[in-house]
């Protein structure tokens, strides 16, 4: 397969996992769903790749592949177990409806991709990490749930993952590591903050947050 | 090699805080810590060190003066904190606004984190490269998060989630900001090159491709905008603020929001040189009088004074981007301006946290008499308050006075007069609560203990409201110097 047909096909598992994430009520499939996303994403700048593989981009995705794909789901499995939650019950918005703002967020990522006037060779991988992107946003501020939107933050992240292999690949790889490095303490702080409001407020319900306001 | 050490020695500090189990020593450790960083700031600001790692850390005058800035505000606090945290409980103790048990976290965390925190906003103010810069702003959330959850109880979780979930989305969309400016540094075509160094983009700001500039422009808006407090994207900042010791909000509110200014600045540079500060302008003016707005309608009315100060740091950001927007010598008002209000605002924190202490109430209503019962603290409270609202002769006021003439000179006069409307509202919405705390007979058992105020605890705020003082009636030369050349690289000229 060439690069291009290669690409596109990797998006389409990217884009499915999004609209399951969407759907999903059980927090274990989740957590599943994430780390598939994230280890189908950290091998994408192997696909933009032009030249023979270099050291750069081995690193990066062995790095990226063994933090999403294994880290962060070890990680979060054991903030499950400690929380003892199983679903996300009556989130604010729908199943039905998330989906459906879920596909006009893909709907309207093509739009942008067209609009930015993005080549062809890499429009659809575009599209495919900002509905990402979005669809992490959505989860954010529709579940109630402080582990569902940690959830929302991975996606989020899986999605500017793929926006960098596509628009801004060849950083430095130092750097890179970096941004990894702060992503993975970043799920690390959540979930002992997650452990903590469990232990304060019986729950780990959000809509529980309500002293704080004028 | 003197800014290597700048950005790790508070990493190792913070390490070496973290095993350090006694209380005392710990104490010491971060007075000895952050000494040492401000004489380091001081050295790398006005002795200019060379760029190291290929221009990955650079110091210019606009990353010099936030340091300059973050380094004396942690040195102010790291004072305060040796009496403040000698005289917290380490065992539970009741909540006196609910009455609920809780207990501290262990000194030796807070200290390191307070390190943590110090060595992200070094870097961030250090770097020339934008996606490390990205990583150091990501990195104060983490950091600082903890800190805002010292006191273990449910609002200060509260704060600390809202605080993480949503400055670590608004970080997010600034990444996002980043990697469209790498793509539209390669002039729009992803295959091209792509660099995040501050001098390439610069460099080929001319042959940016405009469209991909605008949406990064938009989401650095958006994400650090988020972080620096604008309106909008503020709602944290009174939750986080009035809910984490006063030290830490003095640092939150003077140094942080700086830092995420910065990264907003970092963004203007590129835009000026590509000649589209007409695109970015509109929407710093546009923040900016939200955010002033947005303070004036929550400042009036308000009980609790720690939440006050902190809508009042949205003003003041407010204030920041809206001089931003007009440029011209109006850039030189906002350099004025974020000193101004770094030292005038950590001073107010730091007096809040003596008040609490002293009165164990956050309500302006309950906490009478402050000048009777804590004379120091009481006066400085006021003065304080006079500098904030932008009242001769302090720095604010130099500085607000700069702005106004700014856009009137650029023939804005309804955006002059919504400014001076919005200031004058602003004024009065906190001089009820301040003269009403400040005046008449103390509470009953309030009093300062029989040796008077603590040292540790009003010192600083001293020495903080002399700088402030001093900003509005002698800038020394070197550092108006300092602050030329800030406004020049940031307004782009």
């Amino acid at each position: 397969m060439d690069m291009i047909s290669l690409a596109h096909t990797a998006v389409v598992p990217v884009i499915l996992a999004n609209l399951a994430l969407l759907a999903s009520s059980r927090l274990v499939t989740c957590i599943r769903l994430v780390a598939l996303q994230g280890a189908v994403i950290s091998v994408t700048p192997l696909i933009f790749e032009t030249g023979p593989l270099s050291v750069h981009t081995a690193v990066l995705c062995a790095v990226a592949l063994s933090l999403k794909g294994l880290v962060f789901p070890w990680l979060l499995h054991r903030t499950l177990r400690r929380v003892v939650v199983r679903h996300e019950i009556e989130p604010y918005l729908g199943y039905p409806l998330s989906i459906l703002l879920g596909i006009l967020g893909l709907l309207a990522s093509l739009w942008l991709a067209a609009r930015l006037g993005v080549p062809e060779a890499s429009s659809r991988s575009f599209a495919a990490a900002f509905a990402t992107i979005l669809t992490g946003l959505l989860l954010i501020v529709t579940r109630k749930k402080a582990f569902t939107q940690v959830m929302g933050y991975l996606a989020a992240e899986n999605g500017i993952f793929l926006l960098t292999a596509v628009l801004a690949p060849g950083g430095p790889l130092f750097i890179e590591l970096t941004i990894l490095l702060d992503v993975f303490v970043a799920v690390f702080v959540m979930g002992i903050a997650i452990h903590h409001i469990n232990r304060q407020f019986d729950s780990i319900d959000t809509d529980r947050f309500c002293s704080l306001k004028d | 090699m003197l800014l290597a050490i700048l950005v790790i020695l508070p990493f190792l500090l913070g390490g070496a805080a973290f095993l350090c189990r006694s209380g005392p020593s710990g104490r010491g450790l971060l007075v000895t810590g952050a000494g040492a960083h401000l004489i380091l700031s001081v050295a790398a600001v006005f002795g200019r060190p060379d760029a190291l790692f290929g221009g990955i850390l650079l110091l210019d005058a606009l990353g010099g003066l936030f340091l300059l800035l973050t380094s004396i505000l942690f040195a102010a606090a790291a004072v305060y904190a040796v009496g403040y945290l000698s005289r917290e409980h380490t065992d539970e103790r009741r909540d006196f606004q609910e009455g609920a048990f809780f207990s501290n976290a262990p000194q030796n965390v807070f200290i390191a984190c307070l390190f943590f925190f110090l060595g992200s906003m070094t870097l961030v103010t250090a770097t020339h490269h934008l996606g490390l810069l990205w990583v150091g702003i990501e990195a104060t959330t983490l950091a600082s998060a903890p800190l805002i959850y010292f006191h273990r109880h449910h609002r200060s979780l509260e704060a600390a989630w809202k605080y993480l979930v949503i400055c670590s989305v608004g970080i997010a969309l600034a990444l996002v900001g980043n990697i469209l400016l790498a793509a539209a540094g390669g002039s729009g075509a992803p295959d091209t090159e792509s660099s995040l160094y501050l001098g390439d983009l610069l460099a080929r700001a001319k042959a940016m491709n405009p469209v991909w500039f605008k949406a990064a422009f938009v989401f650095l808006m958006v994400g650090y905008g988020t972080k620096m407090g604008l309106a909008p994207m503020h709602t944290w900042l009174p939750d986080a603020h009035s809910e984490s010791p006063s030290l830490v909000s003095a640092l939150l509110s003077g140094a942080l929001l700086n830092c995420a200014f910065l990264g907003i600045l970092r963004a203007h540079q590129i835009g000026a040189a590509a000649g589209l500060a007409d695109f970015c302008s509109p929407i710093f003016i546009g923040l900016g009088l939200l955010s002033m707005a947005t303070a004036a309608a929550f400042i009036i009315g308000q009980g609790d004074f720690k939440r006050i100060l902190a809508y009042s740091s949205v003003e003041h950001m407010g204030i920041l981007s809206l001089a931003m927007g007009l440029g011209g010598t109006a850039a030189f008002g906002a350099m004025l301006q974020a000193a101004a209000h770094s030292v005038t605002k950590a001073m107010l924190f730091l007096l809040a946290g003596n008040i609490l202490t002293a009165f164990h109430t956050k309500s302006s209503h309950d906490a009478r008499g402050v000048i009777r019962a804590l004379p120091v603290t009481g006066i400085l409270w006021v003065a304080g308050f006079l500098a904030i609202t932008g009242s001769p002769p302090f720095g604010i006021f130099l500085s607000e006075l700069t702005i106004l003439k700014a856009a009137l000179d650029a023939g804005h006069f309804v955006l002059a007069a919504a400014y001076l409307g919005l200031l004058g509202l602003i004024f009065c919405g906190m001089a009820v609560p301040v003269l009403r705390m400040a005046q008449g007979p103390p509470t009953p058992h309030i009093a300062p203990g029989p040796r008077g105020e603590d040292p540790l605890s009003v010192g600083p705020p001293l020495l903080l409201g002399g700088l402030s003082l001093l900003l509005g009636l002698f800038v020394p030369s070197f550092f108006n110097d300092l602050l030329t050349r800030a406004a020049a690289l940031a307004s782009g000229m």
